[in-house]
């Protein structure tokens, strides 16, 4: 009997790591995240709408249906990449995420303070190679540092009653993201 | 012999056990940080670089992308503030006031994050669409029977959730008490 309670407790404390492992291994495993679920309407490197959110279609799980939404699928294997938002009347928001969803950076219009939001984004690596004087000369240029090489970039105007969601959509359609080359 | 059957049981309870603990925390949405405020809970730091591994974990299961500290923070209800859960044929109000924000929207959802097929395409609100009292605070009627005012339908499915996003907002990782961030009074009554 006491010979069974060990083996179940060595179990109990074998699962412990299992589920520890298991929920630090998921993100890696998931085939249904946000990034696959875009590589099929978001091409590499530029900068696309997404459809409206409805009942019978999205593309997201919980995004706001009270806001146009633009995604950038990055990758700055070749170099790093240049955003410029114009910023719609309502409201504007640029959100930065790694391959695996984790929001590493989001601004907002008012944070930045102009009328269109102008963002580097490059890899850690990227941004150490930088020549020194082009970082001075680039002060008024702000530098986004992704964790990860790929990642997602969500652009979002905010559309305060159903009428205003057209101009939200078309204050978006000049958004922008390009490689540097 | 006696010694491999000890090492299969174990393994198959380690499994099982491990298994079944992180399918539990996936479902039930245990994340660390929460703030609860009446109905309502947000999980501020999800929206950071220094989100938990369980919340991790849930976003790459569900597909979502959670919104970044520098947008905003979501507030979510799956219950009245009695702890009743929210249910699609049950008449529940959202009243009083909101936390400082430049602007919010509320939006109803199935558990899974979808919204929900009515006639009138509203699937929520925005702080600039609500029609309000004279002392500024509003109220919202979720409901599946359509009526005056802000209605909201549920189209009677029986279990929902409601979230508010707040936009532009000192509210987030340092708020703590329902002082620095009134929420709305969430109450249900089934007839």
């Amino acid at each position: 009997m006491i010979r069974w309670a060990l083996w179940l407790l060595g179990g109990l404390l074998l699962g412990g790591i299992v589920h520890l492992g298991s929920v630090l291994l998921l993100p890696r495993t998931a085939t249904q995240d946000a990034f696959t679920r875009l590589s099929a309407s978001a091409p590499v490197n530029s900068m696309v709408p997404m459809p409206a959110a409805t009942p019978d279609e999205a593309v997201l799980p919980f995004m706001d249906p009270a806001f146009a939404t633009s995604v950038c699928r990055y990758d700055l294997a070749d170099g790093p990449l240049t955003l410029r938002v114009p910023v719609s009347q309502a409201y504007t928001s640029v959100s930065f995420y790694t391959r695996n969803g984790v929001a590493f950076y989001a601004i907002n219009d008012r944070a930045a303070g102009r009328r269109v939001i102008e963002l580097d984004l490059m890899t850690t690596q990227q941004r150490a190679a930088l020549p020194e004087d082009e970082e001075v000369t680039a002060a008024d240029r702000l530098i986004v540092e992704s964790p990860t090489p790929a990642g997602l970039i969500l652009v979002r105007a905010f559309g305060p009653e159903p009428g205003l969601m057209p101009m939200a959509r078309r204050a978006l359609s000049s958004a922008q993201c390009k490689q540097q080359g | 012999m006696r010694l491999l059957i000890g090492f299969l049981f174990s393994f198959a309870v380690a499994a099982l056990f491990g298994l079944g603990l992180t399918q539990f925390a996936l479902t039930r949405g245990t994340a660390f940080g929460a703030i609860t405020i009446g109905a309502w809970t947000a999980w501020p730091k999800t929206g950071t670089a220094e989100i938990d591994p369980y919340a991790r974990a849930s976003i790459a299961r569900s597909g979502e992308l959670p919104i970044g500290s520098g947008d905003g923070v979501a507030f979510y209800a799956t219950a009245d503030d009695g702890g009743r859960k929210l249910d699609g044929r049950c008449v529940v109000t959202l009243s009083g006031i909101t936390p400082p924000a430049r602007f919010w929207t509320v939006t109803l959802y199935d558990l899974d994050g979808r919204l929900i097929p009515n006639a009138a395409n509203r699937y929520g609100f925005t702080s600039q669409e609500i029609a309000r009292q004279a002392d500024g605070n509003f109220e919202i009627v979720v409901g599946s029977r359509a009526r005056a005012g802000n209605w909201l339908p549920t189209g009677g499915i029986d279990r929902y959730l409601l979230v508010l996003r707040l936009y532009d907002t000192p509210v987030g990782v340092a708020t703590r008490t329902a002082k620095d961030a009134p929420m709305p009074a969430v109450s249900e009554s089934c007839t």
